[in-house]
């Protein structure tokens, strides 16, 4: 009841974390100790990036947002549901409705043509191709692939596939996209035109969380949280959207 | 809905099975030989049984058939004590009245003489069996009259000189001209042809000397029963071997029809204890269609439990053959799962995709499978002696182990894809 209460006192609040811990057991006495306790609200429209060394505790936080994984302690709000009590059922069901994924390796689907690897979410929400088959054309068109629906992955370029990777995670009108170091593997052209593909995207609306470990890259985010040692370091405002705070 | 959903992912499925096409048919052709061999083996079996089930059928499964044996050597030599002109053995005159009059539930008894002779027509001269008989013999034995009539109790009663001959002597002897206006000859004396018959189930006929071998079955010449002992006497003489030999038989068998199914398993006991009594030697044999039919059944079946167990093995090879490139499968695919998992499926979604693929490479295969298997048979017809029967439900049987085989061998493949912990598997390279 109080989690109902609390979001309708933030309605733009997509995503909150109240002390959230993550620890992984190695074998039979090593545990890791991923995440210390992370706070952490993202609004809708936010353009958030996430930095950090590695061990940092990012990854262990983008696989806590993405819904790919449930914290150790703490809450996860995740659009007024609370993540950290759902069985996997769920979790895939919010991942699919809730999150748009871009990977840094772009995560395609080998077999599948541009149009199907954008249908691929659609098809586990249970819905009917049919009806998206517009949708999906206009998505191709927006990430400006328009002319390759029929092509496979291994017929296009890298920056060509982490657009069809975009396009996909348009697909279910997600809450928040996910990127993890989305130009990682890419040139610093494409990587660019990915990355203005995706300012567009938050221009037009869409919540985006962006990990990456390049300051310039993380210098287009309205904010950079900074990770250390599983927990949040300090967070920088880059815009005027939010108020600088460190922790 | 859902029928959408099942028809993609059976598409997915067969999209990812044509990326390897090579592996993929390797792997199907476990289930294809083992689908196929099914099918083909039950074939040549089901033909082979049914083969020997026609051939005891047509001595009628209401009959029982005794023929005359000639005794072995030896004992025929201490039966008969002094050596005489003619062995005597058989079936006599009486046996026949006795089993008409004793054994309960018979309908009718049927002797027959059975003589082997040339038949000559002008100049045309073939081999025959010249078998005496009665009036009945058409109801015993299946016959089909094609032209005139069979023997009547007249002809029985007079002795008369007429015969009836089957088509095949009849195309033989009178290639052109029409048999019921001529008499053909046998030995001396000549008979008037008064009908032509087709036998519906030609029983195959044994005579003393064995037979002749190449020898059309069909060429016979039916005389009365009084005719052909007149004519021909008791004492036959042969020539076998470059010597004569003389031999005193009267009736070579007794076919008897018995009134129902119930009677025959009775019957038969009874006629050998009856025989028995009143022949020194066992020179006769009892031969019961129905009890041999029970037999071959019995063979049948546990021919069948062979040829399953046969196949059933086969199938499971090729289901763990399935099995083992699905497992690689799955290794190698494990990404793919990470990123599905990520955009929304769930396990049993997974578990689904892999379960239709294995489903699809096993019924692929099991469809391949049911061709070659109905084709097979058909070659082997073709190319030998043996008769196939392409039985449906041996083809339903096979078709549906092929399935089961798939979602058997599948499950465990599939679950271990659907077990993968998502982040590991978008981890994994």
């Amino acid at each position: 009841m109080s989690d109902r209460v609390r979001m309708t006192m933030h309605s733009d609040e997509i995503i909150r974390l109240e002390g959230v811990h993550k620890t992984y057991s190695l074998g039979d006495e090593v545990t890791v100790h991923a995440l210390r306790g992370v706070d952490l609200t993202i609004s809708a429209g936010d353009y958030v990036a996430i930095m950090g060394p590695s061990g940092s505790g990012k990854s262990t936080l983008l696989n806590l947002l993405g819904c790919l994984d449930r914290p150790s302690a703490g809450k996860y709000f995740l659009g007024g549901e609370d993540v950290s009590k759902m069985d996997d059922d769920t979790l895939s069901e919010v991942r699919g409705r809730r999150i748009g994924f871009i990977f840094q390796s772009y995560n395609l689907i080998a077999q599948l043509t541009v149009i199907e690897n954008i249908q691929v979410p659609l098809l586990y929400q249970g819905k009917d191709l049919r009806h998206y088959h517009d949708r999906c054309m206009q998505l191709a068109e927006l990430v400006g692939l328009g002319d390759r629906l029929h092509h496979r992955p291994n017929q296009l370029s890298g920056g060509q596939q982490q657009r069809v990777a975009i396009a996909r995670s348009l697909i279910n009108d997600p809450l928040m996209i996910l990127a993890d170091e989305p130009t990682g593997n890419l040139d610093s052209k494409t990587g660019q035109e990915v990355l203005e593909l995706i300012d567009r995207l938050n221009k037009d609306g869409k919540t985006i969380v962006l990990v990456t470990h390049d300051d310039r890259v993380a210098s287009r985010a309205d904010r950079v949280i900074h990770m250390k040692d599983g927990v949040i370091d300090r967070q920088v405002a880059l815009k005027d959207r939010t108020n600088s705070t460190t922790s | 809905m859902f029928t959408f959903q099942f028809v993609s992912t059976v598409r997915l499925g067969i999209k990812s099975l044509m990326l390897h096409k090579l592996r993929s048919f390797l792997t199907m052709l476990g289930i294809i030989f083992g689908v196929c061999s099914v099918i083909a083996m039950l074939a040549i079996g089901e033909g082979a049984s049914h083969a020997a089930q026609e051939e005891i059928k047509k001595l009628g499964s209401n009959n029982i058939l005794i023929r005359s044996l000639k005794p072995a050597e030896e004992s025929r030599e201490a039966a008969a004590g002094a050596r005489r002109m003619a062995i005597k053995y058989g079936l006599t005159y009486e046996d026949a009245a006795r089993l008409h009059s004793t054994i309960p539930g018979v309908r009718q008894v049927v002797p027959m003489r059975i003589i082997r002779e040339n038949v000559r027509f002008s100049r045309n001269e073939v081999p025959c069996q010249v078998i005496g008989t009665l009036p009945s013999y058409p109801e015993v034995v299946g016959v089909d009259i094609v032209r005139g009539r069979f023997l009547c109790q007249l002809d029985e009663l007079h002795q008369n000189n007429v015969c009836v001959i089957t088509v095949g002597l009849a195309r033989r002897l009178f290639p052109y001209q029409d048999p019921l206006e001529h008499a053909l000859r046998i030995d001396a004396f000549y008979y008037q042809v008064i009908g032509i018959i087709r036998e519906k189930n030609m029983p195959e006929q044994r005579t003393q000397a064995g037979r002749m071998e190449g020898e059309p079955l069909d060429n016979n010449v039916y005389i009365p029963l009084s005719t052909s002992r007149t004519r021909f006497g008791e004492v036959l003489i042969r020539q076998a071997a470059g010597s004569f030999q003389a031999e005193e038989v009267q009736l070579h068998q007794v076919t008897i029809q018995m009134k129902d199914l119930a009677a025959v398993e009775t019957a038969d006991s009874q006629i050998n204890t009856m025989l028995r009594r009143f022949h020194e030697q066992k020179d006769y044999e009892v031969i019961v269609p129905l009890a041999l039919l029970r037999a071959a059944e019995r063979t049948k079946r546990t021919f069948n439990i062979v040829l399953g167990s046969i196949a059933a093995i086969s199938l499971l090879v090729g289901g763990i053959g399935i099995m083992n490139i699905m497992l690689a499968t799955v290794t190698e695919r494990t990404r793919e799962i990470g990123i599905r998992r990520a955009l929304g499926a769930k396990r049993r979604d997974i578990t689904t995709q892999f379960l239709v693929e294995t489903v699809v490479l096993s019924v692929g295969g099991g469809l391949v499978g049911v061709l070659l298997g109905i084709v097979t048979p058909y070659i082997v017809s073709h190319f030998s002696e043996l008769k196939t029967i392409v039985t449906v439900w041996s083809v339903m049987i096979a078709f549906c182990i092929s399935g089961a085989v798939g979602i058997i061998f599948g499950l465990y493949p599939a679950t271990a894809a659907a077990k993968l912990d998502p982040i590991e598997a978008l981890r994994h390279e």
